[in-house]
């Protein structure tokens, strides 16, 4: 409650362009965003926010007071908790269940030839990803083979018997699979254990907080599936990444340009658009423009920066600000992390907001239905939108804030191995664990997750990035973490001059030096990994740290921070961290602290079963500390096991 | 000074002594919620893991810990159940479940407390289905019965002055470091959990079971400080496994362990806390806690890390007799089993390299020179690193109570008093001893000379009543050495003259020793000049001294009256005394027999023989032989049914020098019996075993005649070798 007694104001970001847009808002007193709706909203309900209100059943809502120490049925703290905890797991696995499955609808498409405007664009991936499930791949045409691959995607969704799932077992060490085995957390596949957890959770079923949790971190997993899935079928359908170049900031926008900005998660649609917008620049110019320029928010920017080096407009937070600049002549979006709230915006602005996703829709706006048997119709009908709109604009005032900085990204877990193959080809992740083990480097850290009004908006992720840099941490980040990055300057090669320690200079000069003819620009401070469905990457590492080091994962000096989470989809990514063994960052307190048991499992006794283990923390200078301390904990110990293995002459300690 | 936890008494239930604990007017009802949440983790996670392991392998899957013979051991203390399948384990989960409530009180939180023990056994004894050893050295996991056997009695007879358990991570590893050397210099035993291992392993502390000092784990790991607490109590107190105040009773009074909860402590850590206290076990945390989190005497917050063993060990009720010994390393019965590899050697001496020798004489009061310590050759500094150099160790005692016959008894001292020196290692006795000092404990500074004051203190702390001046000499001079090794030599036939006459038909009494009645107040010793205490360690002259040193101490002389058998050794004197001294339980013993009213055993024994019918003889197995025995059980195995005060014929402890006796089972044949026995027993009795078995007219070959584990481990397997060999058992009188 205490930030509602406190003078809480709208400039709530680090972002110069963001807070210029702001201000000039402010002084002009027009348009309502979320940064004003978030000082309207205070104080929050600490009911709410601790996790102690229930509103499972039609008697409540129940909180939990000291007067009223349990719900009307009896549900103690720790159970209303829990539920309201593993829902949001199951929301956030839900969300990512959509993504993916999109993307198997539209492969499967492709195989039917219902999908002409689509095709197999990495078949080297996808041998990759056919090898790793244990699928026959020699001689195997590529049409055979992605059958083959959609049909064990579609039972990792849906099937109904105990046999594991292929995409966890065959990405994560076999230690963790004994893990799940022995405590009873293996799904029988996505869908059925989302249902479950609403069943489970449902009045008057599970009132069991560990159970509960465990069901939850079940839950996680089948996220963790889904999200490998997507991010496997994505670079299949699109190609995986390798480095790009581009910038990124509201300095993007230009005012002679059709601009359009592709914003929520789901690199179907704005693939194509980016596609299609590239073949529109007759139509444009004939509307007077230079040409149409795309440029992203949040995922589906990442989405396309990553392959296409679209430049990146801004991050989650923002998303209703470019408009207000006058150049925005579209905003189409797919799904999740779209704020309704642009809409309102956009009527200040003439932006068409166009949304395109059967289950996505605004009232107010544009809708086009997308569907992939008509890709490139429907992209060009979103461009046209545009083009309109630019016509409609001329004369209108135009104020874009001159910021944007360079971004090198486009760091699949493939090309950051390439990267590191040119100092050793045998055994590339060795490159990483020598430093590692040599005090070269602290650790490795893992930036995800989303902006968070509860703290300033970017503030977080830049401040613990910077610090962990002088600290020598390799970092790598996805989603809209990774968008503070980029629009903030640090995913370039100046900002490993200005923040990286010596060390990580060191570290990443070896790197440069070895690869010099290979990469146009030097590399960056912080690899880009993806959108947030591509967490699965940065996990992938992890795995492959575990492997090089012959561990398993809860000995590796790695941590996951989310300084900024916000969506369901950051509390089920956080989850299956904690599950698959990763220490966990996350900077704004999540709803849970009503229950001391479900906080104090998330925060000690998950390491205990599962290795991985929660941090919260909203102070980023705190984080730091605690972030820096855990990857500490597990190097010390790590030596400290392979210096006791030596001297007993045993195998390593499987403690962690 | 209070007498901490053991100031209360209870009648009716252990549960008065925590009457009065808490202040009721401020309950610390923030702690029992959270021993309460521990309890709901620890039993919810112990189920999910219960009934999915019994989903994965079925009910009938064995469990249980390995060398062990009190199946789980929590549960057989407390509950008495003997789990052997996993199938038995779901019912006493729901009964541990069923005791954990939801009003937040002091009694409840102990109920907690023992749910949360019960559960931690489940979820680690699942640990080791199938064999598995989950743990590489130095960590431990489960304790066996064999390290529960080797330091059991001396933690029970407070020789260990009692059992720390760090749970956590402390301040720093170097914090943690002290922390473990002081508990080790004070003798204590010690289990450590969590990162406190590896703070402790980075302070360079020396664990593992020859330290007694075991890293047994993280998390539920802790467990096993309990359970090796629970069954020194069935093993040693003779308290029938489910006699859950009684067990609680023992713990309290005999096991004086504490819990020393370092750094942020979680829910399940704070159940795990009232499980301690349940078991009458106080807890100190480094933590700093409000006063309404604590409770005064049972839950202590200490953050100064100074004195928090001192307020430990005041809170415990434990007091130490410190002697102060001016030499540069820790002295402990923690490094008496530690190891010194020729590489970490600085000098070492004797062990067939050099001449070595120890001597002590009791002379009189004018040759002696209270304190004087003389190095006569060379000094540790004047010497290669890795080389040997001759010893001579001579200590002169002299006390008004002293005795010749002291003499040897004093000098088998001299291994274990240099044993305990950290640093420091010794083997064998008289002119066959083997000595190292280590490079580690040359660089702190230790002497040979220090060798001196060792001594002189330690023979003064230990035997203050026989022992009023020390004087000791240290020859490293090779030609000094070997002159005195000429005298040394003329004392050790002497002796050994002495000792040949010393049979039981020579002597007009025996000594009883019931020092183990601390543990085992059923059972009594009766050693005769011709059967030592089976705990190898009490001979007829260490009787005789110890009843010197102390008359009213556990030695106690049984005058030989009363013949009622010669053969099996029966007198009524030493039945009277028995009976008296058992509680009367047992009403009659006989001394040179195992099938007819044998001695019984407090858990002590060096060997355990049991009769093999098939083979007409015994078999004799020992406590460093952990595999199986013709008669189908391991030494853990017939341990459980042979300690505790109990007679039962055709099984009895003893001795491993026994075997050598004149009067070993003399009533039932003697050594001719014996069919089986371990190959390092074997060995290790050697020649001495040749000879006896030629002074029995059974030939030196004999030894060739028995049994061992490279023959067989059944009575199938040795039967034909026996009848191949044409052992003499076979053709004895049958025994049964």
């Amino acid at each position: 409650m205490s930030e509602g007694k406190k003078k809480v104001d709208n400039r709530r970001t680090i972002d110069p362009a963001a807070l210029a847009v702001i201000d000039k808002n402010t002084a002009n007193g027009q348009i309502e965003t979320a940064y004003e709706r978030y000082v309207n909203m205070q104080p929050q309900c600490n009911f709410g926010r601790t996790g102690v209100c229930c509103r499972i059943c039609l008697q409540g809502p129940c909180r939990i007071t000291k007067k009223s120490s349990k719900g009307i049925c009896g549900a103690h703290g720790y159970t209303i908790v829990a539920r309201n905890l593993i829902r949001a797991i199951s929301g956030g696995t839900g969300a990512h269940a959509d993504h993916s499955r999109h993307m198997l609808y539209a492969l499967m498409e492709v195989l039917e030839g219902k999908a002409p405007d689509y095709s197999v664009e990495d078949s080297e991936k996808l041998k990759r990803v056919a090898g790793k499930l244990g699928l026959e791949v020699e001689g195997k045409e590529d049409n055979e083979l992605l059958e083959a691959v959609l049909q064990q995607a579609i039972s990792d969704f849906s099937k109904v018997t105990t046999e594991p799932c292929k995409w966890l077992e065959t990405n994560v060490v076999p230690e963790r699979m004994e893990v799940f085995d022995r405590c009873n957390i293996q799904p029988r596949s996505v869908h059925t254990t989302i249902a479950e957890t609403m069943g489970a959770t449902h009045m008057g079923v599970d009132a069991d907080p560990v159970n509960l949790i465990f069901q939850g971190l079940k839950t996680s997993l089948c996220d963790y599936i889904c999200m490998h899935i997507g991010t496997d079928l994505s670079d299949i359908l699109f190609g995986t990444p390798k480095p790009v170049y581009t910038e990124a900031n509201f300095g993007v926008i230009d005012p002679e340009m059709v601009n359009i900005a592709v914003h929520g998660h789901n690199p179907l649609l704005s693939e194509m658009i980016v596609r299609v917008a590239r073949d529109m620049k007759e139509e444009a110019e004939a509307a007077g423009a230079k040409g149409v320029k795309c440029m992203g928010i949040c995922c589906t920017g990442n989405e396309v920066l990553m392959r296409q080096g679209v430049p990146v407009l801004t991050n989650f937070l923002s998303q209703e600000l470019p408009m207000m600049t006058g150049a925005m002549d579209a905003m189409v979006v797919d799904v999740q992390c779209i704020m309704p709230g642009v809409k309102a915006v956009s009527e200040c602005s003439n932006t068409r907001i166009v949304t395109t996703m059967a289950h996505s829709k605004i009232p107010g706006s544009y809708h086009v239905d997308f569907s992939e048997e008509h890709a490139v119709a429907k992209a060009r009908e979103v461009v046209n939108l545009a083009i309109e709109a630019y016509k409609e604009r001329q004369g209108n005032e135009i104020d874009i804030p001159d910021v944007k900085n360079k971004v090198t990204a486009g760091f699949s877990l493939e090309a950051i191995e390439d990267v590191l193959s040119a100092v050793n080809a045998d055994e590339p992740i060795k490159v990483i664990t020598d430093a590692v083990d040599s005090g070269q480097l602290r650790g490795v850290a893992l930036f995800a997750g989303c902006n968070n009004l509860r703290v300033t908006h970017d503030n977080s992720q830049i401040t613990i990035m910077k610090e962990l840099a002088k600290n020598n941490v390799l970092m790598v980040a996805t989603g809209c973490a990774a968008g503070s990055a980029a629009k903030l300057g640090l995913l370039n090669a100046e900002a490993v001059e200005k923040y990286a320690g010596e060390g990580l200079k060191e570290f990443l000069d070896t790197l440069n030096e070895a690869n010099k003819d290979k990469l146009k620009e030097k590399l960056p401070l912080i690899f880009h990994m993806g959108s947030c469905v591509d967490n699965t990457r940065a996990y992938d590492l992890t795995t492959a740290l575990a492997r090089q080091w012959d561990v398993d994962v809860p000995k590796v000096p790695f941590v996951a921070s989310a300084p900024e989470a916000m969506s369901e989809k950051a509390v089920s990514i956080g989850s299956w961290c904690v599950t698959l063994g990763v220490p966990t960052h996350v900077g704004v307190v999540p709803e849970v602290t009503g229950s001391a048991l479900v906080d104090g499992v998330a925060l000690q006794i998950a390491e205990d079963v599962y290795g991985g283990y929660f941090m919260w923390e909203e102070d980023p200078e705190k984080a730091v500390e605690k972030i820096l301390a855990a990857l500490d904990e597990r190097a010390w110990k790590l030596k400290v096991h392979k210096q006791t293995a030596e001297k007993y002459e045993t195998e390593l300690s499987t403690g962690w | 000074m209070t007498e901490g936890v053991l100031s209360q008494e209870w009648e009716q239930s252990f549960d008065e002594i925590f009457d009065g604990a808490v202040d009721e007017t401020n309950p610390p009802v923030k702690l029992f919620e959270k021993a309460y949440d521990g309890a709901v983790i620890a039993t919810s996670y112990a189920e999910i893991l219960l009934n999915q392991a019994i989903r994965r392998y079925g009910p009938d899957k064995p469990v249980g810990y390995p060398d062990t013979g009190y199946y789980l051991p929590v549960i057989r203390a407390l509950s008495g159940e003997a789990v052997e399948k996993l199938g038995d384990l779901p019912p006493i989960l729901n009964r541990m479940r069923n005791q954990i409530r939801e009003e937040l009180n002091f009694h409840n939180a102990r109920l907690c407390g023992e749910a949360a023990a019960y559960s931690a056994e489940i979820i680690e004894a699942l640990r080791y289905l199938d064999g598995a050893r989950p743990h590489v050295e130095p960590w431990t996991g489960f304790l066996g019965d064999p390290v529960v056997r080797r330091y059991g009695i001396l933690l029970v007879d407070w020789t260990i002055p009692g059992q720390a358990v760090i749970m956590g991570k402390g301040k720093s590893s170097e914090d943690v470091g002290k922390l473990v050397m002081d508990l080790q210099a004070k003798g204590f035993m010690i289990f450590l959990c969590n990162q406190a291992i590896e703070q402790a392993i980075e302070a360079g502390c020396k664990l593992g079971i020859d330290f007694i000092a075991f890293p047994i784990g993280n998390f539920t790991q802790v467990i096993h400080a309990v359970n090796y607490a629970l069954r020194a109590g069935i093993a040693f107190g003779g308290i029938p496994p489910g006699e859950r105040d009684n067990t609680r009773d023992y713990q309290r009074r005999r096991v004086r362990a504490f819990v020393l909860q370092l750094g942020e402590i979680d829910e399940v850590q704070v159940a795990a806390h009232f499980a301690a206290i349940f078991l009458g076990f106080p807890v100190i945390t480094d933590q700093d806690l409000p006063e309404d989190e604590q409770i005064p005497n049972w839950y202590v917050s200490h953050p100064n890390y100074e004195d928090l063993l001192q307020v430990a060990m005041e809170i415990r009720g434990i007091k130490l007799k410190i002697v102060d010994i001016p030499i540069p390393i820790t002295v402990g019965p923690a490094f008496e089993g530690e190891v010194i590899r020729k590489g970490d050697m600085r000098v070492e001496f004797g062990g067939s390299k050099t001449t070595a020798f120890e001597l002590v004489e009791s002379v009189s009061e004018d040759e002696i020179e209270d304190g004087k310590i003389e190095v006569v050759g060379p000094e540790i500094d004047e010497t290669e690193e890795g080389s040997a150099l001759p010893l001579g160790i001579m200590v002169k005692i002299f006390g008004r109570k002293m005795q010749e016959d002291f003499e040897s008894v004093l000098e088998r001292r001299i291994h274990y008093l240099i044993n305990y020196g950290e640093g420091l290692w010794h083997m064998a006795q008289r002119d066959t001893i083997w000595m190292r000092i280590s490079k580690d404990a040359a660089e702190k500074g230790f002497k040979i000379r220090d060798f001196g004051e060792l001594l002189v203190a330690k023979f003064k702390d230990e035997f203050p009543s026989i022992v009023d001046r020390v004087q000791v000499t240290l020859i490293t001079d090779a030609e000094k050495v070997e002159q005195e090794l000429e005298r040394a030599r003329e004392f050790y036939s002497a002796r050994d003259e002495r000792l040949r006459g010393l049979t039981d038909e020579s002597v007009e009494e025996f000594y009883s020793c019931i020092l183990c009645q601390s543990f085992a107040p059923n059972h009594c010793c009766v050693v005769t000049p011709e059967r030592l205490g089976l705990c190898g360690a009490v001979s007829w002259l260490d009787g005789k001294a110890a009843y010197e040193i102390d008359p009213s101490g556990p030695n106690r002389p049984i005058k030989k009256e009363g013949l009622i058998d010669e053969d099996k050794g029966i007198w009524e004197s030493v039945n009277e005394y028995v009976y008296q001294n058992t509680n009367r339980m047992i009403e009659e013993c006989s001394m040179y027999s195992f099938m007819d009213r044998p001695m019984t055993s407090c858990g002590c024994f060096e060997c355990i023989m049991a009769i093999v019918p098939e083979a007409n003889g015994v078999m004799i197995t020992t406590r460093e032989y952990g595999g199986d025995t013709p008669v189908g059980m391991t030494f853990s195995t017939l341990a459980g049914s042979v300690g505790g005060g109990v007679q039962t014929p055709g099984f009895m402890g003893h001795g491993r020098a026994y075997v050598l006796s004149r009067k070993f089972i003399s009533a039932d044949g003697g050594l001719a019996r014996v069919v089986w026995m371990p190959k390092e027993l074997k060995d290790s009795l050697g020649d001495e075993l040749r000879q006896r078995a030629e002074e029995e007219g059974l030939g030196a070959d004999f030894v060739e005649k028995i049994a061992d584990e490279t023959v067989g481990t059944s009575a199938e397997e040795i039967l034909p070798f026996l009848e191949e060999k044409g052992h003499p058992a076979m053709s004895l009188e049958p025994l049964m």
